[in-house]
């Protein structure tokens, strides 16, 4: 893997994001800041806009107004039609690319295979030598338990296996903050401590990541803080220990009455 | 039925297998030409090109394949200085008449196919491909393109078939296709059906031969479908 710099450095900032579905204010001015190291967690009930938020960061959703830094670098928003675009496409997309993205439904390319997926973005966005990217691939394999799977196609693969794949092809990337999207949502039960061991490792190594979860227990164990949204805004946030042993807000408390922790 | 006829003519059946075939092949390659920008164009709803290539679509699929080769074919020389221009080089020839009517119809039913199959691009796909940063021309190329034909395989298939059926057309405006062949075996000898049986069961060789390929093709891709440039 690349060298991953002490814990300190600011990764990724947002500010005061705002998003709006016609006149229903989904987000209303969420801020949160990651350093290199912080695994963060986003809990909250479904419509609590978590998602959202999420995809607003890479700009898979336009966001009506906030500010959005990866990595000291500022995205460039400006109004275009009635949205909010990337005023330099090609600066919306080096910074996509420094932004490893995990979806709830995987979403691999289907007519590739398990090595053409990965090796993608390596060599189509970063221009890497296709040898160097296949060996990058191997690696990353190997740690997501799928070696001697590279000649597979997505459909051939449980839901599981494809999702341990999408973390790989994301980490392909080498990205400097890895987004994952409710990553074991669509997942058979069976499946998804599988996918968590993968996730877990990588918090373990000191990766900036970003978590939308319903697994609580999971953010409880892994997360180095966790963020807990309400009707779009962020009604408290802290250390796991102080959000699921010592909730503040009624809201919270509530929240957590109605999830299982383990 | 005059089985000697037939055989006493198997090369003027070789020649119109040949004719029918160059038709239909060079038909297909021309209208793939242009359905592909066509199709693109199409999903990308221009302001004023979409109008233009609605309108080709529209009146291509909308009127009889017979009356476009008639249009082309006798409609076109009606005119002096079409007659006078280079354009007759090209048109004077009843095989690029064919050729011209044929691959324009084609490029119609296959843009629409091509559209709809790259229209049907799971969105995740294309999400995953904004995720790490490809330019939209990128994810034409690698995403949505490669998909879409995937897709649109069974589709095409058909198509294939139907211009094979649809190249008959070309007989009436003097070419010596199969059906071509068929009839000029009938008027030969006062036969009734000997050439029209010999036509209908060259046909159906040929479309049994590409329904096969296609089969097969469909098959092949489904596991298969890599890029050259990573194997």
């Amino acid at each position: 893997m690349h060298g991953l710099e002490p814990s300190g450095a600011l990764r990724l900032a947002v500010r005061d994001l705002h998003k709006s579905y016609g006149s229903l204010e989904v987000l209303r001015g969420i801020s949160l800041e990651a350093h290199q190291g912080d695994v963060i967690a986003l809990i909250g009930a479904s419509g609590s806009g978590k998602s959202t938020f999420l995809r607003c960061i890479n700009q898979l959703e336009d966001c009506s107004q906030g500010e959005i830094f990866v990595n000291g670098e500022h995205l460039d928003l400006v109004h275009r039609k009635g949205r909010r675009v990337a005023r330099d496409p090609r600066q919306l997309r080096r910074i996509r690319s420094k932004l490893g993205f995990v979806f709830q439904s995987f979403n691999l390319w289907s007519h590739m295979t398990v090595l053409e997926n990965l090796i993608e973005g390596p060599t189509r966005i970063h221009g890497m030598h296709r040898d160097e990217a296949v060996a990058l691939a191997q690696s990353l394999l190997e740690r997501v338990g799928m070696k001697g799977r590279e000649g597979a196609y997505p459909a051939q693969l449980s839901g599981g296996q494809q999702q341990r794949i999408a973390i790989a092809r994301a980490l392909a990337m080498q990205p400097e903050v890895m987004l994952f999207d409710e990553p074991t949502s669509a997942l058979d039960p069976e499946l998804v401590a599988e996918v968590l061991a993968v996730i877990r490792d990588l918090a373990t190594e000191g990766r900036t990541m970003l978590l939308v979860t319903h697994e609580m227990a999971f953010a409880r164990d892994v997360a180095s803080k966790v963020v807990f949204l309400h009707k779009g805004l962020v009604e408290e946030s802290g250390p796991p220990a102080e959000i699921f042993g010592a909730p503040k807000s009624v809201r919270l408390t509530q929240f957590l009455k109605h999830v299982r922790l383990n | 039925m005059r089985f000697d006829l037939i055989f006493k003519h198997a090369d003027m059946f070789l020649d119109s297998i040949v004719m029918t075939l160059e038709l239909t092949v060079a038909s297909l390659a021309i209208g793939m030409l242009i359905a592909m920008p066509v199709a693109v164009l199409r999903t990308m709803r221009l302001p004023y090109i979409d109008a233009v290539l609605r309108g080709y679509v529209f009146v291509f699929r909308g009127t009889p394949m017979l009356v476009q080769t008639y249009l082309v074919y006798y409609g076109l020389s009606q005119f002096e200085f079409i007659r006078d221009s280079f354009l007759w080089t090209v048109l004077r020839s009843p095989f690029n008449c064919a050729l011209i009517a044929f691959s324009l119809n084609t490029g119609a039913y296959t843009a629409e196919i091509l559209r709809g199959a790259i229209e049907a691009t799971p969105k995740g796909e294309i999400e995953a491909a904004q995720a790490i940063g490809m330019s939209p021309l990128r994810m034409l190329r690698r995403i949505v393109i490669p998909g879409a034909f995937r897709r649109a395989l069974p589709q095409y298939g058909n198509e294939v078939i139907l211009m094979l059926h649809g190249s008959t057309v070309a007989s009436i405006i003097t070419i010596q296709d199969i059906l071509g062949a068929g009839r000029t075996l009938n008027g030969k000898y006062y036969l009734a059906y000997e050439g029209l049986v010999t036509a209908a069961v060259l046909y159906l060789a040929l479309t049994f031969l590409i329904a096969g390929a296609f089969g097969i093709a469909a098959r092949h891709l489904q596991a298969h479908l890599r890029p050259a440039s990573t194997r």
